[in-house]
């Protein structure tokens, strides 16, 4: 690798990489993020390398970070026509390549919808109505080789930003009008200049890569697939702060993500790009990599300033907020990964191009993980304003299995649920809060008929009161209590008392914790107790889950018509509650049913019925 | 110097004085968190092993009992969780006849779950050692773990 010690030097390489031409006349890229290699990308991978053999001068491979489109992992796309090929198996491989060969495309192995076929993949419904501005060179980089981003115009915003005053970064910022893409959507201009006014020697910024939020796996993305892009926005953010040192605290959960930050920081560092006098502009700046250690919590701000220092990662009163008193007590700007991977666009392009994208006060697009109950699941880049009908009906393709979709969840375990009659609003921050839930961090989750709402706050209030960090006595005790509640009504033991009981526990939680986690724990509740109340009341007064999800309301029966006495169901059930002669129909003991299910599972005649 | 030291050291070494990454090498080294390498780790860093003990259990990633030969981590995200993650949980805890968190009396495996792994759109999710397997169905996870008894 050549180190860089100029901003000339950077320009030379530049154009040399813009100059010269791909060797190879087509480009198999391969999606290889965490999912991708779930799905079966590596031993695709294997199986092209094997078929690729002999046509190696035409045809390149290229493994990149995800695609997007994970429903359809794992996939390729042939560059430079850009045709997409789903859900390929290692036999697929010689097909692939003997069809770059002869100019064909596969019609098997193309997007089918409804009967239409997409070859690619700008036709596609999914990526059709997105506007991928972070992810659109996720598929012709690759993540290991910063040569490819610098061959792709990377770091250009930084040279730009180089020859810019810190304070005019800083307007500039402002007057693109991004906001915090962690989930609050604090405006990223002010909160620089908060940080950039502290008058100290030392200030440090830090990369929020804690990605907590269950169901969001954007910040993932973005690190495996397009790292230094972040890297590029942090050193232009620490130019325009004036900080010498910055941090990526990064999720445990995720190795690969954490493998592939350490590699590009170390490349960073090695071109010149990070270190002493970065591009002889008398500016220093470096990065360290921290690993997380499984703590919902330390994604709030002052808990995971702590985790770096080595404590626990227990919220701080603010004020003082991290900007005037952060990590070591020094000065510190934490922005999250996507808001980072804003920056050098914004920079490159103008605060003015950016704020044509998106509504009134919220700017840029925001990366959704479009997941659960939805056909087509992935990534979505979207530009802020688009209405969710848009995204979970044209984009995302509608419910899976011909079920009726009721509700979206957004914004993780802080974030509330909008049903679908609300599915016409846009996609922004003051939409989404309006409605009673918020932005958060790009968790979309899509809920069908079969999703008991009732269960799904039950999921969450489990969720958050083992997160609690304990230190807030009503948000430790508080969200017990809401979880045993919700228990109670899950299980048909509850009154009716015990909504106004979620209520007012809700309100003390909302208004006596500390940090967001307990500020915001109860919302899941509220937000279904708002939408759908009569669920609640269903369990409570009728015993009954009406979407067949929470067990002890339900009854298990044999059809006799169906049953043909095989005993499986009776060798699987745990309680022995089965009776019946072989070759005659069974029954089920009502009395010493514990409703596990085991033998609807292991029905190979579906003659189990579960009665709601 | 014991083996517990040479680790210790050589982790401090690299990461200074960073309480968290020097108990993440010694978690990797082991698996989990012997008693002894937290006193050392204690003494080493001249943090009082209160405070020590204290983030070694604050953390989700750390352990203080040794895990099973096999870990099997299931993923109960919210989207892993609708489309029936727990489905997977009970299927397991009937297999492994251990509740999740808990290890196989042969110490062959450790069953857990995880609040999300980032793969959500294709859960339910399982994680067995270091390979992912997305859209599992009870069935698919028992045939997996079958193998593994062999």
């Amino acid at each position: 690798m050549i180190k860089l010690h100029s901003i000339n030097e950077y320009e030379e390489l530049s154009k040399k990489f813009n100059g010269s031409k791909n060797s190879n006349t087509h480009i198999i890229s391969i999606s290889s993020g965490t999912c991708g290699h779930a799905s079966g990308s590596i031993e695709l991978e294997e199986a092209l390398k094997q078929a690729v053999k002999g046509y190696e001068d035409q045809i390149g491979l290229k493994s990149t970070g995800c695609h997007g489109f994970c429903a359809a992992e794992p996939n390729v796309i042939i560059l430079p026509e850009k045709i997409f090929y789903k859900n390929l198996k290692p036999e697929d491989a010689p097909y692939i390549i003997q069809s770059i060969l002869n100019g064909e495309i596969l019609d098997n192995l193309v997007i089918n919808e409804n009967g239409i076929k997409y070859p690619y993949i700008h036709e596609i419904p999914f990526y059709k109505l997105q506007r991928r501005i972070l992810t659109a060179s996720n598929i012709v980089i690759d993540p290991q080789n910063i040569e490819d981003y610098i061959a792709i115009g990377g770091y250009k915003g930084l040279i730009k930003a180089l020859r810019m005053q810190p304070k005019e970064i800083i307007e500039e910022i402002k007057k693109s009008g991004l906001r915090g893409r962690g989930g609050a959507g604090f405006p990223t201009g002010i909160k620089w200049e908060i940080a950039s006014n502290q008058k100290s020697d030392i200030k440090f910024i830090i990369c929020n890569a804690d990605e907590g939020d269950p169901g969001a796996y954007m910040d993932r993305n973005l690190l495996e697939a397009n790292p230094q892009l972040i890297i590029e926005g942090m050193i232009i953010g620490a130019y325009a702060i004036g900080a010498n040192r910055g941090w990526v605290y990064v999720r445990d959960e995720y190795p690969l993500a954490v493998k592939t930050i350490t590699i590009n920081v170390n490349n960073a560092r090695e071109m010149g790009f990070l270190g002493k006098n970065i591009l002889n502009s008398g500016f220093d700046f470096d990065i360290e990599i921290t690993r997380g250690a499984g703590a919902f919590v330390c994604g709030e701000e002052t808990a995971l300033i702590h985790s770096i220092e080595g404590k626990r990662g227990n919220p701080s009163q603010r004020p003082p907020f991290p900007a005037e008193k952060g990590l070591f007590g020094k000065p510190t700007n934490i922005n999250n990964v996507e808001t980072w991977a804003n920056i050098p666009k914004i920079i490159e392009k103008g605060a003015k191009w950016y704020a044509n994208i998106g509504t009134e006060r919220s700017k840029g697009t925001k990366i959704f993980s479009l997941v659960g109950n939805v056909k087509n699941t992935g990534l979505v880049e979207v530009p802020m304003g688009i209405t969710i009908d848009e995204v979970v009906f044209d984009i995302g393709s509608g419910a899976l299995n011909g079920k009726k979709i009721k509700a979206i969840q957004t914004g993780g375990p802080s974030g509330g649920c909008i049903p679908l009659e609300h599915f016409h609003l846009p996609i922004d921050y003051e939409s989404l809060k309006k409605a009673g839930s918020i932005m958060g961090s790009g968790g979309m989750i899509v809920m069908d008929e079969d999703t008991c709402m009732v269960d799904f706050a039950r999921y969450f209030i489990n969720f958050l009161q083992g997160e609690s960090c304990g230190k807030c006595s009503s948000c430790r005790e508080g969200t017990q209590r809401m979880f045993e509640i919700l228990t109670d009504i899950t299980e048909g033991k509850a009154d009716e008392e015990s909504i106004e009981l979620l209520e007012e526990l809700a309100y003390i939680i909302k208004a006596t914790s500390l940090c967001g986690l307990g500020q915001t724990a109860p919302n899941p509740v509220l937000s279904t107790l708002k939408y759908f109340r009569e669920e609640y009341i269903a369990h409570i007064k009728d015993k009954k889950c009406p979407a067949g999800v929470c067990r002890a309301l339900l009854t298990y029966k044999i059809n006799p018509e169906n049953c043909t006495g095989c005993g499986v169901c009776k060798i699987n059930c745990p309680e022995g509650a089965i009776i019946g002669e072989p070759k005659q129909p069974h029954i089920i003991d009502q009395n010493k049913c514990i409703k596990c299910g085991f033998c609807q599972d292991n029905c190979k005649f579906d003659s189990i019925i579960c009665e709601i | 110097m014991s083996v517990e030291e040479a680790i210790i050291e050589k982790s401090i070494k690299k990461n200074g004085n960073f309480l968290i990454a020097v108990l993440q090498d010694i978690q990797e080294y082991y698996n989990y968190l012997p008693e002894e390498c937290l006193i050392q780790v204690s003494k080493k860093l001249q943090i009082p092993l209160i405070e020590v003990y204290g983030v070694a259990t604050f953390y989700q990633s750390f352990s203080l009992v040794p895990k099973g030969e096999h870990i099997i981590v299931v993923c109960l995200g919210t989207a892993c969780y609708i489309r029936g993650g727990k489905k997977i949980v009970e299927a397991l805890t009937k297999e492994l006849n251990i509740e999740p968190g808990s290890i196989t009396k042969d110490k062959k495996f450790s069953f857990e779950t995880v609040s999300c792994l980032g793969c959500c759109a294709i859960g339910p999710m399982v994680l067995i050692d270091d390979a992912y397997y997305g859209e599992m169905t009870p069935k698919k996870v028992i045939r997996l773990i079958e193998e593994l008894k062999r």
